[in-house]
Formats: structure tokens, C-alpha cells, sequence
């Protein structure tokens, strides 16, 4: 190959962003899960880091604070030798006034071959792969999708049966009832999961009040409850969103109390799950509202899981982008 | 074409053999000869572990530390990797890891016994090397391969080999339990074309 | 008395070969023009020397398009456009008049403010006349001098780019305006029902995570105005119409003999929320693009009767205002150019292979077998909301006449015209907007219909689809 040829190549990978689970098939996110596996290999040794992406930088842009989702890019990144270049809203220019254009093409110009941009804006991420050349990761988007938190839910899901059963099965989350329960109509954590659950064939149920669901549902591979007693005892996984306390200012809820009473996940709630039903939540969790407090360390429970799984799945991720190109 | 090209097997290709090499029965005295060959050279086998390099080198890895442990009568330590992160071509072609790395012992002061199925151009040994290091220093790193088909683009040399076979660039070499052949790698098309 | 003026131009014109049609009918006739007037309208004239030749085969030759509904910026935000670069923008569109909303800084609240923007219009290249807003500062607490603003000749009140959110105070402001000759305007949106939201609240919004703004926003508020018209006998006009919910309800209206009328915008008629799906913001307006069947029922809406006019709402932004988060732009498009285009598309034309595809971008196509005529088009961009804004009646002040747009086309009335070329296409060039800013929803499309020449008052000022100032 000539070096034309060469960087023609190198250009145009197949897949060049992730900004929502869609740009994934089935067959996508099953590949995003072998990858992890072969990651959490990597993650148990001495040393824990891979050359793949050797000279090669990833920018993480953080126009929404987010400690722990930034710092499990950059692990990822580094652990795949990769340099990291670091931009949050308090430091960057944005602050002074500067566009998310000018911002995001500035970045660019310093010669990135990733950007992973969390922002406040449903959509932002988008309109970002217009303006730059790097390939784009969304950790993050208003109230739109958060797919590698999909990923690493359903990478959780599944390394958890399969450690269960011993092997390799299942291959995927057919015939599971998951439901997620909360504030959908806020949650991208809620979107990027119901796309993700359904192409991996399971069955999702959205258990909220009619004031935290989306205005419609068309199109959505979902089935609507709004009684979270009446739906438990089917559930092979719950998963739980947080409420933030803002929506009661904006009328959805009359309290954080009430909401406990009616959808939080109490001891009696978790007694009345089936016996091996996985609780989930993506973090941080309010004891007391999503969830009370002498629930929250059943061993069913697995956030501790989710944390670790997000390092192996964005390396994963990354790796796709940028290691994996297709001709 | 780099040699992990036949297993990785781009899409849609798929090799047709020409002619047969070896069969089952000279790869296997080449494996006994092999692994009389590594006994001799390290004096036994006292700090030896064999390694398979994924996919083609493993199972020749397997049926060597047999024939080892049938001749010398104590088990060799026996582990595989995977290369693709260490690959020099990550992001010019498609890279998938085939198998998840396995090595269940520190390989600090042993000799390591890296075996394949085809030596070509030498970067998939160039890669295992890099992944050996990551994981220890080694006393010593010795290769093992069936077949050795020249074309190399790095110095890199076996220590052992099952057959010398000169080929054509664009030629293709399999080793599988039938024995060795040689062939090309065509898209699905043509070979539909052809038939 | 000072006033929008339109100077008549000496000189003669003939438009030679195109197809008349105004309120009275449709023939083949040329035109000619003299000093600023219509002089004959017959099948063949012979073109005097020294005349302008504006040749007008193949295309319709009617009164200039007249919107009622344009921001012009000016005072206060002329980065995004001022009343002269609106007017050229407004002209190539093929309008003679514009409507200037009130919503500048300072607001259109004041016999000074309005006076500035009609000087403004002076040397405009369209007639500039002014709408006066309905609460100081469009504030919605007190009323403007209505009476003050009346005497200068504004004849359109409104506090468009909010609704008069208090109830009372709309009560108050009809009764007030009742029995001055003036007519209040409403852009329905109900803050509260609105709740923030960004576009249609439908399958997209949820789909997309955007906050939506429900039909209600709209059809509450038109519903408590209907009542205060019924309670005050003071006439209304409904801006910018979006749901079908509206568009019944203004039928009922009409039906029981409510002096009320309505328009639609161009993009209304031609655009969906799915076209929002890409995130750009090029497509946030207000009222939000809504679904498919909103549109069909605007269009029913405008082959009824029952929505009278179509008006752009003009919103010129500055570019990097324009490229912001979906949820931090502002709102609005440009539309004097496009607008005839665009509804010529919508209404006109038969579907074309691409429809399919186009739906599902949110550009919804024309139903086959549905076309309406170009007069009944032209009739809806000219005659109509001339007569709406109280434009088609001549006056006369001390400078010089105003007013008589709207046609018809015959000897005396004052030669405002626009030629169309039905069969032309162009591709809407961003970057190349008569207008200050560049955000037209249309960038990079391949419109049919254009208006090839526009005639202000005798004066030539746009020929060959160039503008001449």
C-alpha cells in the first residue's frame, strides 16, 4: 500500500462514532461484549496495559461535570496506551463565552483521533461530528442517550449469568423481563438501555408515574407500567434510575417520600422479586428514594460490578473506533 | 499479506488449497522430531513452558507439550496468548482478538517454547514477544513453527522448524489436522465463478 | 400626516408576455406602466421607447406579494438584519410590502419608535408599514398607546414573539382597540402548557430527548381569545397557525360570524418535526414544527378558506446563535426569499420520487391531486393579506401616497408588482441571502417557482431575479 492508500484507510474506518446505541446492531454490541471480555483479561494482570492505541489521543470534553464517567474514559484510554487531553466546562473557555464550536474545533486542530464529549444539550454530540475530523463518543447527552452506560449494563447482565451458570451461555439477554423503573422522560441512561436490552432480545418494562414517562412511547420496544408491585414478580432484572430532586420543582412529583412509597425499591419490594433477580442503578445512589437503605448491599445487587465493567467496556468501545478499522 | 491473515479470514475469503504438503502423519513425526529437538537443546526441561500463539499455534502447542510430557514424563506448564493488541497494524485493517489470552503461570526466568503454525513475515512473533514482555522477563524466548515460508519483514528466526517451504507472496499456506497445503485466498465470488 | 412612502418612478415600463392574475380573474396580457401607475392591461402593447422591457414568458404577472408578518430587526438588533437588507431579502421574494413586527429594541410601543422604523422604510425596497406592540414592552402588563400609534397609520397590533398570557388584560386591550379601525394579532403560546419546550411534544421529542411543547400551548390560548372576540366584538388575527386543533376552531369561529381571521407560514406547510431529528437548529421556530397530519390540516386550513393569508415570520438570527445546542438557540427562520418557492412546492406541484424520502426527513410532500392554482397561491401571498393589514387602501399624505397593494391589476392602481416563473429552479445558496443572517431551513435545496422581477411603486427593483439597490 502507498502511503495515500495507507491514510485513506486509516480515514475511513466503518464505524467512526458511537452517539447512540443505534449506530450498533445486535451484532455490534455483541462484538463491544467479546471485546470487554478480552479487556477484563488485560485488567487482571500485573500490569494492566495494551499498546493497541500507542500514539493515538483521546480528549475527553466535559461541558457537565462527571467525575467518575470521565476518569473511567481516561483509565480506558490509558490502558490502551493512548494519550488523554482533558477539557471540563469550569476550566475551558466556554466559560468565558466561547462556542461549543470553537471549542470542539480548537481541540480538534491540536490533532485528537477521539473526542469523548458529555453535554448538558440532547444532540450536542451530533452536531460536534460535523465540525471536527476525530471520531466522536457521546458519554453523554442531555436527555438523549448515554450508550457506553448501556453497554457496560448489559455486559454486567451478562457476565453476572454467566458467571452464574459457569459457561458461556447465555449469548445474549433473550427471554430476560427487565424493568427500568424512575424518571424516564429524564433519563438518557433510560433510552441508550431500552434500545440496548431490546437488541439483545429482551423483553423491557418502563415502571414510572405518568408524569416522569416520555409524552409518547411510539416506537419504543417497550411496554408501559405505571404499578411497580403489579410487575415484580416477573422481573429477572430491576434496574433503577435516579430521581433528582429539580423535578419536584417542576411539579412531576409531590415529594421524593411519595415517590419511595409508590416505586421505590423496599424491602418488601425485594423480598416479593424472584430469587435471582439482579437490582441495578447506574450511580450515585439516594438511599431512601430509588432505593432504601438495607436494600441497597443485598448481594443481588451489582453497581460495585457496573463501576469496574465501564474501564473494560470503553476500552472496548475506543478500541472499536480506532483499532478495529475496517476497509 | 501478513500470516494472520488465513485465520482471521477477511470476510467473504475463503482459501483454496493446490497442493498438499505434508500429511497428518509427516506433521506429526515433524512435531516428535520438534520436541526432541527442544529437549536437547535446553537439557531437559526443567525451566520450560510451552505457549501457543492464537489460533493456528495452539493447538500444535497442545499436541508438543504432550509428546513433551509422554518423552521426558512431567508436565509442561501450557498456556496461550492473543496478539492482537500488540499488532503494528491496529487501525489499517480489521483486528479482532481471537481468543482471550491464558497464561496461567509467571514467566520470570523460564524458557518460553512460542509455538505457531506458519512463520511468514515475522510481526505476528514480533507482537508475542512485545505481550511475553509485558508479562515478565523471560530467561529465554525460543520459536517453534510447522512451517517456515520466508517472506520475513523483520529478523526474526525460528529455533525450530517442522518444514522449510518457499512460496510466492501471494500464496497461502494451511495447517490443519488433514496436514499442510498450499493454495490462495479467494473471495467467495470467484470461487463460485470458478467452480 | 408622515407615513410609509413610496415614491412614484417616473419612466415606463412594459411587462411583455405573462399571464395576469389577480382578484378578478387570470388572462394574457402584457402590462404598462407609467410614473408609478398602471396604464394599460392588454393583450399585446407596443413598448414605447425608452420604456424598461420586463420580459414575463411563461410566468404570472400579479400585485406584489405583501407579508404581514416580517422581523426586520431594526431597532436594536441589526447584526441579525436591518429594514433595508429585510426589504431587499423581501423584494427578491417578490414583495412590495412588509409588515415590521414589533418585537425590536425598544419595542414598537411608542408614536417615536414607530415613526424611526417608517423613516427607515422610506428608502427601503419594499413599503414598509409597522406593527405596533399591545403591551408596553410586550411586557403584558400595560397597554401601549394604541390610540397614538393608530393616527400614524399602524393598523396591526401584537406582542408576537410571546402571547398576551393575562387573560384580563387581553379583555381589556380588545375592548380598548374596539372602535379605533385597528385589529390585534395573537401568537398563541400559553407559557405554562408550554413548559419550556423546544419542538412538537410527540414521538420525535421523546425519541430525541428534546422537551416538547404540546398543541395545547397554542389552541388554549386561541380558544380564550375566540371567546374575548365573541365577548367584545373586536376583530382578531391569528399569527402563524400550527395544529389542526387550531384550524377547527377557527372554523367554528368563522362559522358563526366572528370577525376573525388567520395565517400560515411557508414552513408550516412544508415541514414536519421530523426534520428536527438531526439536531439542527436551523429547524427550531416557534410555533415548533409539528406532525404530519398538522400539516395536511394547515393546508386543508388555507384551500377552505378557513386561514386566509400566508406570512413568513421572517426571524433572521446571527450565525453563531444559529449554531448553538439545540436547546440554547433561538427560534426562528429566515422566509422572504423562499416563501413563494416553498409554498408553490407544497400547494402546486405533484409529489416527486423523492417523497418518500423527503418524509422521512421531515419535509412532508405535496398531496397528489390536492395542487391548488397559482392564483389561488397568489391570492394568499397578495390580495388577502394586503386587505388583512389595511395595505390595499390608497392614501394619500403629505409626501405621497400608501397603501393600494394588493392589486387588481388595471389601469390607475399603482404599479406594485411581482412576476413568478413557475417552471424555474434554483437551489437556495446560504451563503448568498439578500438578508443579513444566513438561517434558511432550505440550504442546499432545489426549489421550484421564482419570482423572476418586482415592481415597487413604477420603480424596477428586482429584474432578472437581481436585486437593483
Amino acid at each position: 500500500m502507498s502511503i495515500d492508500e495507507l491514510l485513506e484507510v486509516r480515514r475511513a474506518p466503518a464505524a467512526r462514532h458511537l452517539l447512540s446505541i443505534n449506530d450498533l446492531n445486535r451484532e455490534g454490541i455483541l462484538e463491544i461484549m467479546r471485546l470487554s471480555d478480552a479487556f477484563a483479561e488485560v485488567s487482571e494482570r500485573p500490569i494492566p496495559k495494551v499498546p493497541a492505541l500507542r500514539g493515538r489521543t483521546v480528549a475527553t470534553v466535559f461541558m457537565e461535570p462527571s467525575t467518575r464517567t470521565r476518569l473511567s474514559f481516561e483509565t480506558a484510554a490509558k490502558r490502551l496506551s493512548a494519550d488523554t487531553m482533558t477539557f471540563t466546562a469550569a476550566t475551558s473557555a466556554t466559560v468565558k463565552g466561547e462556542s461549543l464550536r470553537d471549542t470542539v474545533e480548537t481541540i480538534d486542530a491540536m490533532g485528537i483521533d477521539a473526542m469523548v464529549i458529555r453535554h448538558h444539550a440532547s444532540g450536542a454530540p451530533l452536531r460536534v461530528t460535523d465540525w471536527i475530523g476525530a471520531s466522536v463518543i457521546n458519554a453523554g447527552d442531555g436527555t438523549h442517550e448515554h450508550p457506553t452506560q448501556a453497554l457496560l449494563d448489559c455486559y454486567t447482565i451478562l457476565e453476572t449469568l454467566r458467571s452464574r451458570r459457569g459457561g458461556d451461555e447465555p449469548h445474549d439477554l433473550s427471554g430476560l423481563r427487565i424493568a427500568i423503573v424512575g424518571d424516564i422522560k429524564h433519563s438518557r441512561v433510560a433510552r441508550s438501555d431500552v434500545l440496548a436490552f431490546a437488541a439483545l432480545g429482551a423483553e423491557v418494562v418502563l415502571v414510572a408515574p405518568p408524569t416522569l414517562m416520555p409524552a409518547s412511547l411510539e416506537g419504543w420496544p417497550v411496554q408501559a407500567a405505571g404499578d411497580f408491585d403489579a410487575v415484580l414478580g416477573e422481573l429477572d432484572v430491576v434496574y433503577l434510575l435516579r430521581i433528582q430532586a429539580e423535578r419536584l420543582g417542576e411539579v412531576l412529583l409531590p415529594s421524593l417520600d411519595e415517590y419511595h412509597w409508590r416505586y421505590g425499591l423496599t424491602r418488601a419490594r425485594a423480598a416479593a422479586l424472584k430469587k435471582d433477580a439482579l437490582i441495578m442503578h447506574p450511580g450515585p445512589m439516594i438511599r431512601g428514594v430509588e432505593i432504601s437503605p438495607d436494600v441497597a448491599d443485598l448481594p443481588a445487587s451489582l453497581v460495585t460490578r457496573q463501576v469496574r465493567n465501564g474501564v473494560l467496556v470503553r476500552m472496548a468501545v475506543l478500541f472499536h473506533l480506532l483499532g478495529s478499522g475496517e476497509i | 499479506m501478513a500470516d494472520r491473515e488465513k485465520t482471521v479470514r477477511p470476510p467473504g475469503r475463503i482459501f483454496i488449497a493446490r497442493a498438499q504438503v505434508m500429511d497428518a502423519d509427516e506433521v506429526r513425526r515433524a512435531l516428535m522430531r520438534i520436541a526432541h529437538e527442544i529437549v536437547e537443546r535446553n537439557r531437559g526441561l526443567d525451566k520450560v513452558v510451552v505457549v501457543g500463539l492464537q489460533t493456528g499455534g495452539v493447538p500444535l502447542a497442545d499436541k508438543l507439550a504432550a509428546i513433551l510430557e509422554e518423552i521426558e514424563g512431567a508436565t509442561v506448564p501450557l498456556g496461550s496468548i492473543d496478539v492482537a493488541f500488540y499488532r503494528d497494524d491496529i487501525g489499517l485493517r480489521p483486528v479482532h482478538p481471537e481468543e482471550i489470552t491464558d497464561l496461567p503461570f509467571d514467566i520470570n526466568g523460564r524458557v518460553v517454547v512460542l509455538v505457531d503454525d506458519v512463520l511468514f513475515t515475522g510481526r505476528t512473533v514480533r507482537a508475542a514477544l512485545e505481550a511475553l514482555a509485558a508479562r515478565g522477563r523471560a530467561a529465554a524466548v525460543q520459536l517453534a513453527v510447522m512451517v517456515d515460508r520466508g517472506h520475513r519483514e523483520l529478523p526474526i528466526r525460528p529455533d525450530f522448524v517442522g518444514k522449510n517451504l518457499p512460496t510466492r507472496r501471494d500464496e497461502s499456506v494451511e495447517v490443519s489436522d488433514e496436514g499442510v497445503a498450499i493454495g490462495e485466498l479467494q473471495t467467495a465470488e470467484k470461487e463460485r465463478e470458478a467452480r | 400626516m408622515p407615513g410609509p412612502n413610496t415614491k412614484e418612478k417616473a419612466g415606463e415600463i412594459v411587462v411583455r408576455g405573462g399571464t395576469v392574475v389577480d382578484e378578478t380573474g387570470e388572462r394574457r396580457a402584457d402590462v404598462l406602466v407609467r410614473d408609478g401607475r398602471i396604464v394599460a392591461v392588454e393583450a399585446s402593447i407596443d413598448v414605447p421607447s425608452n420604456a424598461t422591457v420586463l420580459e414575463a414568458g411563461g410566468c404570472f404577472v400579479s400585485p406584489g406579494l405583501v407579508d404581514m408578518h416580517a422581523h426586520l430587526r431594526e431597532p436594536g438588533g441589526e447584526i441579525a438584519e436591518t429594514v433595508e437588507s429585510g426589504s431587499r431579502a423581501g423584494a427578491l421574494g417578490g414583495y412590495t410590502a412588509l409588515v415590521a413586527m414589533p418585537n425590536t429594541e425598544p419595542a414598537i410601543d411608542s408614536a417615536a419608535v414607530a415613526r424611526d422604523v417608517l423613516a427607515l422604510g422610506e428608502e427601503a425596497l419594499a413599503e414598509i408599514a409597522v406593527a405596533g406592540s399591545i403591551t408596553i414592552g410586550r411586557k403584558g402588563e400595560r397597554l401601549s398607546p394604541m390610540g397614538e400609534l393608530a393616527a400614524l397609520g399602524v393598523r396591526l397590533f401584537t406582542d408576537d414573539g410571546n402571547g398576551v398570557q393575562n387573560g384580563g388584560l387581553m379583555r381589556r386591550a380588545l375592548e380598548y382597540a374596539f372602535g379605533l379601525g385597528v385589529v390585534l394579532a395573537e401568537h398563541c403560546e400559553d407559557t405554562q402548557l408550554a413548559a419550556g419546550g423546544h419542538m412538537h411534544e410527540g414521538a420525535w421529542s421523546s425519541r430525541l430527548g428534546i422537551a416538547g411543547q404540546s398543541v395545547l400551548a397554542e389552541e388554549v390560548m386561541l380558544a380564550r381569545d375566540l371567546a374575548l372576540v365573541r365577548l367584545t366584538g373586536a376583530p382578531m388575527h391569528f399569527l402563524h397557525l400550527s395544529t389542526a386543533g387550531s384550524v377547527e376552531m377557527v372554523r367554528a369561529a368563522k362559522a358563526e360570524g366572528l370577525p376573525v381571521t388567520a395565517e400560515v407560514t411557508p414552513h408550516h406547510l412544508a415541514l414536519s418535526d421530523a426534520s428536527v431529528q438531526g439536531y439542527d437548529p436551523l429547524f427550531k421556530v416557534k410555533p415548533p414544527l409539528r406532525s404530519p397530519s398538522d400539516v395536511a390540516a394547515l393546508r386543508a386550513g388555507l384551500a377552505s378558506g378557513v386561514v386566509d393569508a400566508i406570512a413568513t415570520d421572517h426571524a433572521p438570527h446571527a450565525p453563531e446563535r444559529k449554531e448553538e445546542p439545540f436547546d440554547e438557540a433561538p427560534s426562528g427562520m429566515l422566509g422572504l426569499e423562499t416563501a413563494l418557492a416553498v409554498a408553490y412546492g407544497a400547494l402546486c406541484l405533484e409529489p416527486g420520487e423523492s417523497a418518500a424520502k423527503d418524509a422521512e426527513k421531515g419535509w412532508v410532500p405535496p398531496s397528489a391531486g390536492a395542487g391548488v392554482s397559482v392564483r389561488e397561491l397568489l391570492g394568499w401571498f397578495s390580495w388577502r393579506p394586503a386587505r388583512i393589514a389595511g395595505l390595499d387602501e390608497e392614501l394619500n399624505t403629505a409626501a405621497g401616497s400608501r397603501g393600494g397593494q394588493g392589486g387588481p391589476v388595471r389601469p390607475g392602481a399603482k404599479a406594485h408588482l411581482s412576476v413568478f416563473d413557475p417552471s424555474a429552479t434554483w437551489v437556495v445558496d446560504a451563503s448568498r441571502q439578500a438578508s443579513r443572517s444566513r438561517n434558511t431551513a432550505y440550504a442546499g435545496r432545489c426549489l421550484t417557482g421564482k419570482v423572476r422581477h418586482t415592481v415597487l411603486a413604477g420603480e424596477v427593483v428586482v429584474r432578472d431575479g437581481e436585486a437593483q439597490r
